[in-house]
């Protein structure tokens, strides 16, 4: 018998940056090449899905059925760029393939197929039930007395669908500690900002009724990510929900903070000034003026 | 002149006014403790209906295995689609009206999107127990006879569904399902009805069983309306012969077998407790008009919403009797003979 050994954590916090850095040029790069899709999103997240996919997660993009993987089960699908993009710079496929999504015949579909892509662990698009999903996932786990954690990502706007309360009813009831669920808390919507389409807050009070652990956070800080993710790790009486509060559009300086990012991709023009924006970024991480 | 099949075991006094009756969900409940017993990682999942659906015998069993959601039907199909990801098979069980009712799409993207196109073995095995289907709810009214969730299940690619027509079929229809790869819609009704198969009775998933033999008319029909086919065929006997098949499972069509019986007698009838759109009737009328088109009359509730009343009540009122499936064969045959002396 092979012993499978996880993807090793990258601890070292400039790395970290330099590679959300390259998972934000991919998504710019997927995304123009795709002709549609979703922006602000997908760049507000890239530090999360960077600390999850290089230091948190145990996993092993050889073998990704692997039994000993922790699982992301990502709730709105509608930002796959940036699993995808942390998907193929962790190796489960070619960055090269990054090119075709959205493209007829591609593995890299609009919103994620768990069956089409290695290291998908679901389907997901219509908002609202990736908490549930992660909640069978962590309740089978713990049945089975296994020790691999769940991770859930979910945004803020599908805080609004009933099926979210259903599960986080459920998960409190059940004390599932091995879930930890993130919050992409960039207040941008379709129809405009959070607060004015249906206020969320007070968010954390709402879940900490339901009995979880809330942390809150700046979720554009990859230590911060981490630490965060180590503190839910030690608690074991409850679940734990960390508030990622992040700029949408983070790094770009023209989607940033702009709901009208949320569902469009960048023309060939502007994802021209993205990249160079994006590459003078990664220059000031290099020399430590970040 | 047809019969009834011997190698359909089914119960010698099958035309007794003293035939026994039994709820078809006690069926569902004993299928979900044999399957439990045949395999450690068989779930289930209830939704405040524990006693009702039958999945209480389970619970009692196998309390380890049994998770309650509370009246949160989408919730409960998501769930067990994350447990199914994690190699569990997960019966969810409600009533009908509300699962695959109330979640249909999260059984649409969760269970069956999410199963499509799996390698072996890494199918999102939920199999999704429908109870309380129909009208023969009776008293409960409109709410709750669910009418249009054969089609609702049908439509979704790789899904499999089955209609079992009293308690013996259900239960191995249960059981049959927990092995059966992938998505699985099982669904039956609450009210007692005669249960006349038995335990030799041939099942498989995705077969047409001939429980009477006949030349002149096919009777295809599935779940309680089965027995008013055989009632039918039987009131026939000197007028016209009478084929009926078992059509449990909708989906996949057993299009051989269905193709045979049409060649051989020349017009359908199809009966099911359910919309006349979409349901049993849809899929076979789908079939032949394509591939050897005869002449066909279905037998369902004619687009429209059922009421309260007693369930015999309410069979007579929906025109799903045995009488009712005599008129639709009568025409049906007068039908072909029409069109064979054009």
């Amino acid at each position: 018998m092979t012993i499978i050994k996880p993807f090793p954590r990258v601890t070292n916090i400039k790395r970290l940056k330099l590679i959300a850095n390259m998972i934000r040029q991919d998504i710019i790069q997927a995304l123009v090449a795709a002709g549609s899709g979703h922006s602000a999103g997908p760049l507000g997240m890239a530090d999360v899905f960077t600390a999850l996919y290089f230091n948190v997660l145990v996993h092993n993009p050889q073998n990704p059925f692997w039994e000993g993987r922790d699982r992301l089960i990502l709730s709105n699908g509608h930002i796959c760029p940036v699993l995808y993009a942390a998907l193929a710079n962790t190796g489960y496929f070619p960055r090269a393939e990054l090119k075709t999504l959205r493209h007829l015949g591609t593995r890299l579909q609009g919103h994620p197929h768990r069956t089409a892509l290695p290291g998908l662990e679901t389907t997901s698009g219509p908002l609202g039930s990736g908490l549930s999903q992660a909640a069978g996932a962590a309740y089978a786990l713990r049945m089975d007395k296994k020790k691999n954690r769940v991770y859930c990502l979910m945004s803020d706007g599908e805080q609004e669908a009933g099926q979210t309360w259903e599960a986080a009813m459920f998960v409190g009831k059940n004390k599932l500690s091995n879930l930890t669920a993130f919050i992409d808390r960039n207040n941008i919507q379709i129809d405009g900002t959070t607060e004015e389409i249906m206020p969320l807050e007070p968010l954390a009070d709402k879940y900490r009724a339901f009995n979880w652990h809330v942390l809150e956070i700046d979720a554009n800080n990859v230590k911060a990510v981490i630490d965060a993710c180590n503190e839910a790790r030690a608690i074991t009486e409850r679940p734990t929900l960390i508030i990622a509060h992040n700029t949408p559009g983070k790094g770009v300086s023209f989607m940033e903070n702009n709901y009208e990012w949320h569902g469009k991709p960048p023309t060939a023009e502007q994802a021209k000034i993205a990249l160079r924006e994006l590459q003078v970024w990664r220059s000031q991480i290099m020399s430590g003026r970040d | 002149m047809g019969s009834i099949n011997p190698r359909m075991y089914l119960i010698d006094a099958l035309y007794s006014k003293n035939v026994k009756k039994v709820n078809t969900r006690d069926g569902y409940g004993k299928g979900l403790v044999k399957a439990g017993e045949k395999n450690p990682d068989v779930v289930v999942i209830c939704a405040d209906l524990t006693e009702s659906t039958r999945s209480l015998w389970f619970q009692e069993k196998f309390p380890d295995r049994f998770v309650e959601v509370g009246v949160a039907e989408q919730n409960m199909a998501s769930l067990a689609a994350g447990m199914a990801a994690t190699g569990k098979v997960v019966f969810i069980s409600s009533y009908a009206a509300f699962s695959p009712g109330r979640n249909n799409e999260q059984i649409r993207t969760t269970i069956s999107y999410n199963s499509w196109k799996s390698k072996p073995g890494k199918e999102i095995n939920v199999k999704i127990g429908g109870a309380h289907a129909g009208i023969s709810v009776g008293p409960d009214g409109a709410t709750h006879q669910q009418l249009e969730d054969v089609a609702l299940m049908r439509m979704q690619p790789g899904m499999t569904v089955l209609v079992p027509c009293d308690d013996v079929e259900c239960e191995k229809a249960t059981v049959a399902a927990a092995e059966y790869p992938g998505p699985v819609y099982i669904r039956f009704g609450r009210t007692s009805y005669p249960s006349y198969t038995t335990i030799k009775t041939p099942f498989q998933i995705g077969r047409i069983e001939e429980f009477r033999s006949g030349k002149d008319c096919t009777i295809i029909a599935n779940g309680p309306l089965l027995y008013e086919a055989l009632i039918a065929a039987k009131k026939l006997e000197k007028e016209i012969d009478c084929q009926v098949l078992n059509c449990h499972t909708v989906k996949p069509l057993d299009c051989g077998t269905l193709l045979k019986a049409v060649q051989k007698t020349g017009c359908v009838v199809t009966a099911e407790e359910h919309q006349w759109l979409g349901g049993l009737g849809g899929a076979i009328a789908e079939f032949i008009s394509e591939v050897y088109p005869v002449p066909i009359k279905r037998i369902g509730v004619q687009d429209r919403f059922g009421e309260s009343g007693n369930p015999d009540e309410l069979f007579k009122e929906f025109h799903l009797t045995a009488d009712d499936i005599v008129k639709a064969v009568r025409e049906a045959v007068r039908m072909k003979q029409w069109q064979k002396r054009k």
